[in-house]
């Protein structure tokens, strides 16, 4: 990696200071997504600011309104949360499958949710159950929050402190693994909650996460792998590699979209 | 001593090694840090094929803590030579293959992505990253070929100007006239074209090397990670560095995984130690992962035509095969023995088949060095031998394991020679098939294949019976091949005046467990606990010489050097003991580590014989010098011959396209057995290679020679969730031409189990009418199957 500079705040007020003083200082969560960046000498930041010691920012709160994760929560807490498995078990789900052991007691939601990777888990559950996001400034609408790939509402120096959920009555995640980095090839969250039924798409889309609206209207219309059986996924927009072409990534977005429907009957 | 635990031939061992493995005290090449070390950077081509317009190393030179940088001139101006070929291979029409320069660092033209310009040494890596950034590099984009079709279309961009068409060689073997004539007469005739993955081998621990230079002795030590350090000081001292032998010492300490990608002689072992004796101070290279992916020989990578002739009933008449093979952007150090020797001679596999003629064509391509990788050649031969076996009972209606048994060489026929050079000494493929057969319940299998279909999955069974040459190799014979070097092993012996044993052996272990399996073998023969018995490798200032470990050849042939160096010690030691207990030499056994006179209870054992050995003072000392240290080199009389069966077992997503190895047998013909936890672990790591290979690896490059499977995102190397339990089986006749009757179990697991999966996979498919399926049998590849008959969602 490139030398930079570091600094390791303890409050959200002294990070956001420290990142809004320097417009190439760059974040640090769990960093494991910067970390391998940094190493690779794809980012070149002239600072780093840490936010380890930051205290408040890893908690869980579940209530009747919501699960709220703190930025700094790693996926291995949410994943073995008993009150997140309880109240979200398709989330719970979700957290458990990111990455792998290593990642899950390192990785954060909050570092997720800012680096926007279109082949990451937890927009997904996101998206599809309709989250809040609050920073240190504001509170952001998952609908508004995800703008593209690598790319979000987050204003320059901006920090995500939690992430709520609101508790929906039905929701699951079914993930088509990349045979190679086991990221997410294609994966669907589908939910049917306080912000109505809503299925969200990641992997697949080559502006990273999506609602898919066909697919939404007919599990309205009826809850049932069947209904989301015969909708077929538009391929303009969608990816394709070396691993799979945009047509099969559409045929799997209906493949997971019925298997995640069935878990939740 | 009746009580000790048996620990000689036979006995699963635990291995001596993976206390230091697992507890993390191995000491590799990174390990080892010197006083003053510089640390190495390489600037490598990012484009596939370009011209070196200019290279300004000037800010380079003038970044902080920048000790040099070198390019392609200054190793010129210091009459540096090319990275050599160790094998030449002639054409059909006589002439030599096109052998072009190999520099250490490009001049002229960079060949592929990954091919080094220019080292920059610093006093820290960072500084040599930082300023290899500053290496101003005007480079010159030509067109590039990138895979073997592009690069023998017409008009093809040519790779080296002294290579037309970009072929290397156009080599055949065989009876072409008895081939075309059995084709003529052939009741029915069977053809398959088929490709063979190119793979990345990716060893757990990436390549390293560092160089030091003593300037009052005039010494260079080489510390690199490599399968057979003398082999390295041959070709680094000899070709390249000019440096005679006793000069230059190679040691290649712990080293994590090979699978021959770390046989070759590589550019960056020269650059550190030419470059620690320009600048007196040692200089070390770490390779990341990402830099592994673009400049470690690559394997396989074959596109073939196989053609077989048949009669009425089944019978094998005569076989086909043209192939072109991949040799990437320069000629690796055996690649070119690849696609020929250890391929073409395969091709008559546990078959009968009377005639045999094959054409094979290497050629050039801007991609990464091709070379062996673990099975070389006969995984290649044994995929196409054995899918065209099952192609041919996709044709014909015959049963596939009727037809491979109605085929099989008879086992009394041995030695067999085969029509395409090769002579069998021993084997018995009907047990081995029988024995996989039963072991996976092939009988049962149709009622799985519904109970699957029930559960909306696709399961089919396939089987493979192969064979491979290995244990490389009379030295005579591949001479006259073209081989550039012999192929034998050397040990020595040392027993040490307390009767404790060193033993010190040309070959290298790297994962294989030779610390244990050779301590096994000397405390079987000579009768010494293993506790007492230390395997030493991997030093040419130790080891009198040895040519390294590759082609399953450590067991076969080095294991035989140390029996013929040990008949040297208890010949020696019954002279000794002869004189000690005033008998006649012909009167003395040695059985169990004592010497005893025949018909009487006087013995002496091998510790008192090692002693009086080195304290002569009751000695034969006119006849006799003392000591008991025995060396021996050993050069086999033929190439082993393992063969056997696997059988695979998948299931396939309906919906998804996704295969899964659910169940795997390996019944395999390895000779003799030291020890069998070891072997079944050789042959678990070996399949699990052969599965990712079948279902799960390919190195991908695009149409411009960038490589898109560079790195673990996108290049899938099989993970433990992706193997099923493997049950491994062996069933032995002995070599009889090695005293071991060892033949190796190294690479059987890589060369028998891909056309076992595939065969499994396309009966999985059957009902879809699917011929043949190239590797991997990736989820979109199968999908794009069931896709093909069916509306793009299906209703289930």
């Amino acid at each position: 990696m490139y030398d930079f500079a570091y600094e390791r705040p303890t409050s959200v007020a002294d990070a956001v200071k420290a990142l809004t003083a320097d417009p190439d200082a760059k974040a640090l969560a769990g960093g494991q997504t910067f970390i391998p960046v940094l190493k690779q000498r794809l980012a070149k930041p002239t600072k780093i600011v840490d936010l380890a010691k930051i205290g408040g920012l890893s908690s869980i709160k579940v209530s009747g309104q919501g699960v709220t994760i703190g930025a700094m929560t790693t996926h291995a807490t949410v994943a073995n949360a008993t009150d997140v498995q309880k109240a979200i078990p398709g989330l719970a789900e979700l957290v458990s499958w990111i990455g792998d052991d290593a990642v899950r007691h390192r990785g954060t939601i909050g570092g997720s949710l800012a680096n926007n990777d279109p082949t990451a888990c937890y927009p997904c559950a996101v998206l599809a159950l309709g989250a809040t996001i609050k920073t240190d400034r504001r509170s952001i609408e998952a609908d508004d929050y995800f703008q593209g790939m690598f790319t979000t509402a987050l204003e320059p120096g901006e920090l995500i402190t939690e992430v709520t959920f609101p508790i929906p009555s039905k929701a699951r995640y079914e993930k088509f693994r990349n045979p190679a980095s086991r990221y997410a090839m294609v994966g669907v969250f589908v939910a049917n909650g306080p912000k109505g039924v809503r299925v969200a798409v990641t992997g697949a889309g080559q502006n990273g996460v999506f609602r898919h609206t066909a697919m939404e209207q007919a599990l309205a219309k009826s809850w049932s792998p069947d209904a989301v059986a015969s909708i077929s996924t538009p391929t303009d927009g969608l990816n394709g590699d070396i691993h799979g072409s945009a047509e099969y990534r559409a045929h799997l977005i209906t493949v997971m979209a019925k298997r995640a429907v069935a878990a939740t009957m | 001593m009746n009580d000790a635990p048996f620990e000689g031939i036979g006995a699963s061992v635990r291995r001596k090694e993976d206390l230091r493995f697992i507890s993390g005290r191995g000491h590799y090449t990174d390990d080892i840090n010197r006083a003053g070390q510089l640390h190495a950077v390489i600037k490598r081509s990012d484009r596939p094929h370009a011209r070196i317009v200019s290279i300004d190393t000037a800010a380079a030179k003038a970044a902080p803590g920048v000790v040099a940088v070198y390019t392609g001139a200054d190793l010129e101006r210091d009459g540096i030579g090319g990275l050599p070929c160790g094998w030449g291979i002639h054409s059909k029409d006589g002439s030599p293959m096109k052998e072009p320069p190999h520099p250490v660092l490009a001049t002229g033209k960079v060949r592929h992505v990954g091919d080094p310009i220019a080292v920059v040494i610093a006093e820290t890596k960072q500084q040599a990253k930082d300023a290899a950034e500053l290496l101003d590099i005007n480079l010159e984009d030509v067109p590039a070929v990138a895979t073997i079709n592009d690069a023998i279309a017409p008009g093809a961009a040519l790779v080296h100007d002294d290579a037309p068409g970009n072929i290397c060689y156009d080599w055949h073997l065989g009876d072409k006239a008895a081939v075309d004539a059995a084709f003529a007469r052939a009741d029915k005739t069977v053809s398959l074209d088929l490709t063979n993955n190119r793979l990345i081998p990716n060893a757990m621990e990436p390549r390293c090397a560092l160089g030091e230079y003593d300037p009052t002795t005039g010494d260079y030590t080489l510390t690199t990670t490599s399968q057979n350090p003398h082999v390295i000081r041959l070709l680094m001292g000899a070709f390249v560095l000019h440096l005679p032998e006793h000069k230059l010492r190679v040691v290649a300490p712990d080293v994590g995984g090979g699978f021959g990608s770390k046989i070759y002689h590589y550019a960056e072992e020269a650059i550190v130690t030419w470059s620690a004796g320009k600048l007196g101070m040692p200089v070390k290279w770490t390779s990341d992962r990402s830099e592994a992916f673009m400049s470690d020989a690559h394997g396989r990578d074959h596109v073939s035509t196989a053609e077989m002739a048949l009669d009425k009933d089944g019978n094998f008449l005569a076989l086909r095969v043209k192939t072109l093979s991949n040799m990437g952007a320069y000629l690796s150090t055996f690649a070119p023995a690849v696609p020929t020797y250890l391929y073409g001679t395969l091709l008559a596999g546990v078959y009968k088949t009377p005639a045999i003629y094959v054409e094979v064509k290497a050629i050039f391509t801007n991609t990464v060095p091709v070379d062996a990788y673990r099975g070389a050649g006969r995984p290649e031969a044994a995929f196409l031998l054995e899918r065209l076996v099952d192609t041919i009972c996709h044709d014909t209606g015959h049963d596939r394991v009727e037809i491979r048994r109605r085929n099989f060489i008879p086992t009394d026929a041995f030695p067999y020679q085969t029509p395409v050079a090769l002579q069998y000494d021993s084997g018995d493929y009907f047990t081995t098939l029988r024995k996989a057969l039963e072991h996976a319940d092939y009988a049962g299998f149709e009622a799985r294949r519904k109970a699957a279909a029930a559960k909306g999955k696709l399961r089919g069974i396939g089987i493979s019976t192969y064979l491979e040459a290995c244990g490389i190799a009379p030295s005579k014979v591949v001479g006259s091949l073209g081989a550039r070097a012999g192929l034998y092993e050397v040990a020595n012996v040392r027993v040490h005046p307390t009767g404790s044993v060193s033993v010190f052996t040309g070959t290298h272990s790297h994962g294989q467990g030779h610390e244990t399996t050779f301590a096994q073998l000397v405390s079987d023969q000579l009768g010494v606990p293993i506790s007492q018995i230390d395997i030493v490798h991997g030093d040419t200032a130790k080891i009198p010489f040895g040519m390294g470990t590759y082609g399953s050849r450590s067991l076969a042939v080095g294991g035989s050097a140390m029996v013929k160096a040990m008949d040297k010690v208890i010949a020696k030691g019954k002279k000794i003991a002869a004189h000690l207990m005033e008998a006649a030499v012909e009167d003395i056994d040695f059985k169990d580590g004592k010497f005893s006179v025949a018909g009487t209870d006087k013995a002496k054992t091998l510790g008192e014989i090692a002693l009086t050995a080195y304290v002569p003072h009751n000695y034969p000392i006119e006849e006799l010098e003392p000591g008991l240290d025995e060396t021996a080199f050993y050069d086999p009389k033929n190439f082993t011959y393992p063969g056997g069966c696997h059988v695979a077992e998948v299931e396939i997503e309906a919906d998804t396209g996704v295969a899964y190895v659910v169940n795997f047998v390996a019944v395999d013909d390895v000779g003799r057995v030291v020890n069998p936890m070891i072997v079944e672990g050789q042959v678990q790591g070996g399949v699990a290679q052969g599965i990712g290979q079948a279902l799960y690896e390919n190195a991908v490059y695009d149409k411009n020679g960038q490589i898109l499977s560079g790195s673990f995102m996108d290049y899938t190397m099989p993970r433990a969730d992706n193997l099923p339990n493997i049950t491994v089986g062996t069933e032995s006749t002995l070599c009889t031409h090695n005293p071991l009757g060892a033949k190796g179990c190294g690479e059987v697991g890589a060369i028998g189990s891909p056309p076992a999966v595939i065969n499994a996979v396309i009966d999985a498919l059957k009902e879809y009418g699917v011929r043949h399926l190239d590797m991997p049998a990736s989820p979109q590849k199968i999908w794009s199957i069931l896709n093909a008959n069916r509306p793009p969602i299906a209703a289930e």
